[in-house]
């Protein structure tokens, strides 16, 4: 098995006259959990959107345990073991939790019966146990992103893509789903993950990229981006480093 | 898994209606039904099941019901082969409007015009090419012999309507238990997802419109065996298309009998409507028109969500007292 389990190599994307992404370059180690950060609209959607095949990179290679699938369609990804959840959460409204999930594990499992009960025992795992039979419709904030989460567990994947699971969880809620993430790369799982819940990702992410108007502009541990300049600037302007440290020269 | 019985239980009561009356009228009106029910069952699995709204049903029927009447007129071939052949090249037709409509990405409205648009281009083909008759239309000679697919009484044909009607439901019903089905209903509630999931959406959705076709193009051999007569208006006309998509939507489309209840009210009402109008031609249709109209504003999800709803009400009843009290 190779070191690193996703090579994104010089990808650019640019909508019109609008560059999303210019020239990303990034490895994701096997076996750890990696964030994606930075500012609304820096094209970490866009990015993810791209190593899962859903858009179509203008230039550069996505690399996945060692073979090229940047011209792979998303199902086949999936069957690689690349699964993804979205930001705006995709349930299929009018199936139970259970036959949500169980679309997932059918990608293993043929059988109807065989398929539901490999559901049960994922929700059981994400906390979602109560709610098996519950219209995807009717769930909580909360519980449909649980739902996205167990989908994609679903499918047995090697590299996990979260997009911003935590976003619109309440801080108690936030508390119950950090461990459950973590836990994963002790079930031999591969993680890049989108946030903005900071406490997040200083709790999980072993290594940080930060992303800035489609350009990878710091990486590193949590520690070392957040004391990076251009990081400070991102997200609050050019300059805003050297005020806030002459600021602090005042003080 | 979902049960057959009551696949069974429905098509026992309706068998055994030629022993309790032999009207001809009845007979007439119960065949039609089931035929419209045949060819909304073809809609349904691609509509009601996988999503894809298809306005051109006819474009299956009409191929089929050509396919097996232009081979006993012209070439001589026996009714029965005719029925096999008629289901082959209708959902030959569907394969290639699957194939050229799902590779290049139509969802939604876009399919259903592309669809509808190839029932007209075949309708306006037919009704001008040699083979098919032009437009005056192929006439099936008269050969009352069961080889040939013809019967002197209605209760054979009315048997057989229902024995195909019967065997719809059974694979229906077969791929709601199987992971194809799954995976369709995966589709039709939401297609990106789906794909996440490792789902290969093309080619269940290419799937899907071939089965559907099948079923509908049997309708159409029947169609052809029962008036023995089909020209381009009745083989490709809208009429089969609207039919096809009417009987499962009224019915409750994506359920197993969405189509066959759907048909028994739209023909009932169709019947009924021309009865209490009498005389003043197309009054009928505009009643009718209000009254699908009221049916499919009153209840969106067709006759089975109203059943549904209707049967969670009485918990609805307990459980808001209860709530007041806590």
């Amino acid at each position: 098995m190779p070191e690193f389990l996703l090579d994104v190599e010089n990808i650019s994307k640019r909508f019109g006259g609008l560059v999303a992404i210019d020239r990303a370059s990034f490895h994701v180690k096997a076996g750890s959990i990696t964030a994606l950060i930075g500012p609304n609209g820096a094209g970490k959607t866009t990015l993810f959107s791209i190593i899962s095949g859903f858009l179509a990179a203008d230039q550069g290679r996505v690399v996945y345990d060692g073979s090229d699938i940047t011209a792979e369609p998303p199902h086949q990804r999936a069957r690689l073991g690349v699964a993804r959840t979205f930001q705006i959460v995709q349930p299929f409204a009018r199936l139970t939790v259970r036959e949500n999930i169980a679309i997932g594990s059918h990608l293993w499992q043929r059988s109807r019966a065989a398929a539901l009960d490999a559901a049960n025992d994922v929700a059981l795992s994400v906390g979602l146990g109560a709610q098996l039979e519950a219209p995807a419709a009717t769930l909580t904030i909360a519980g449909s992103k649980r739902l996205e989460l167990a989908r994609a567990l679903a499918i047995a994947p090697r590299l996990l893509l979260l997009d911003e699971v935590l976003a619109g969880l309440n801080p108690s809620e936030i508390r119950d789903m950090v461990p459950m993430v973590r836990e994963l790369t002790a079930r031999g799982m591969t993680i890049l993950m989108t946030e903005h819940v900071m406490q997040a990702i200083a709790a999980l992410a072993e290594h940080v990229l930060v992303l800035a108007e489609g350009r990878i502009v710091a990486r590193g541990s949590v520690q070392e981006v957040a004391a990076d300049p251009l990081v400070v600037e991102a997200y609050l302007g050019r300059g805003a480093a050297r005020r806030i440290t002459a600021g602090s020269a005042h003080a | 898994m979902k049960p057959y019985w009551p696949i069974a239980v429905v098509v026992a009561l309706l068998a055994v209606v030629p022993f309790v009356t032999g009207s001809n009228v009845v007979l007439n009106f119960l065949i039609t039904t089931l035929l419209i029910a045949l060819v909304g069952q073809g809609w349904n699995l691609l509509g009601g099941y996988g999503g894809q709204y298809s306005f051109g049903h006819a474009a299956f029927f009409g191929t089929a019901a050509y396919t097996t009447a232009i081979l006993q007129v012209q070439y001589g071939v026996n009714a029965w082969f005719g029925l096999f052949a008629g289901i082959c090249t209708g959902s030959l037709v569907g394969a290639v409007i699957g194939v050229l409509c799902f590779r290049s990405g139509l969802r939604g409205s876009y399919f259903s015009l592309i669809t509808l648009a190839f029932a007209e281009v075949l309708r306006i083909i037919s009704s001008v090419t040699p083979i098919t008759g032009a437009g005056v239309g192929t006439l099936i000679k008269l050969d009352l012999r069961a080889e040939a697919f013809q019967f002197q009484s209605r209760a054979p044909f009315y048997w057989i309507a229902l024995a195909l009607v019967a065997l719809s439901l059974v694979i229906v019903r077969m791929i709601e238990n199987s992971r194809f089905g799954a995976y369709l209903v995966a589709i039709r509630e939401n297609e990106d997802a789906a794909s996440a999931l490792g789902i290969n959406t093309f080619s269940v959705k290419l799937a899907a419109i071939t089965i559907s076709a099948a079923i509908t193009a049997a309708a159409g051999c029947f169609y052809a065996q029962y008036f023995l007569f089909i020209d381009a208006a009745i083989a490709y006309g809208p009429w089969i298309s609207i039919d096809a998509l009417l009987a499962p939507i009224v019915g409750g489309a994506g359920t197993l009998f969405a189509s066959l209840f759907g048909a028994f009210v739209i023909k009932a009402l169709g019947e009924a409507t021309k009865l209490l109008t009498g005389d003043a031609p197309g009054l009928d249709r505009v009643i009718y028109g209000l009254v699908l109209i009221a049916i499919v504003g009153l209840a969106p999800r067709g006759i089975a969500g109203l059943l549904t709803a209707l049967s969670r009400l009485p918990f609805r009843a307990i459980a808001r007292p209860e709530r007041g009290n806590a």
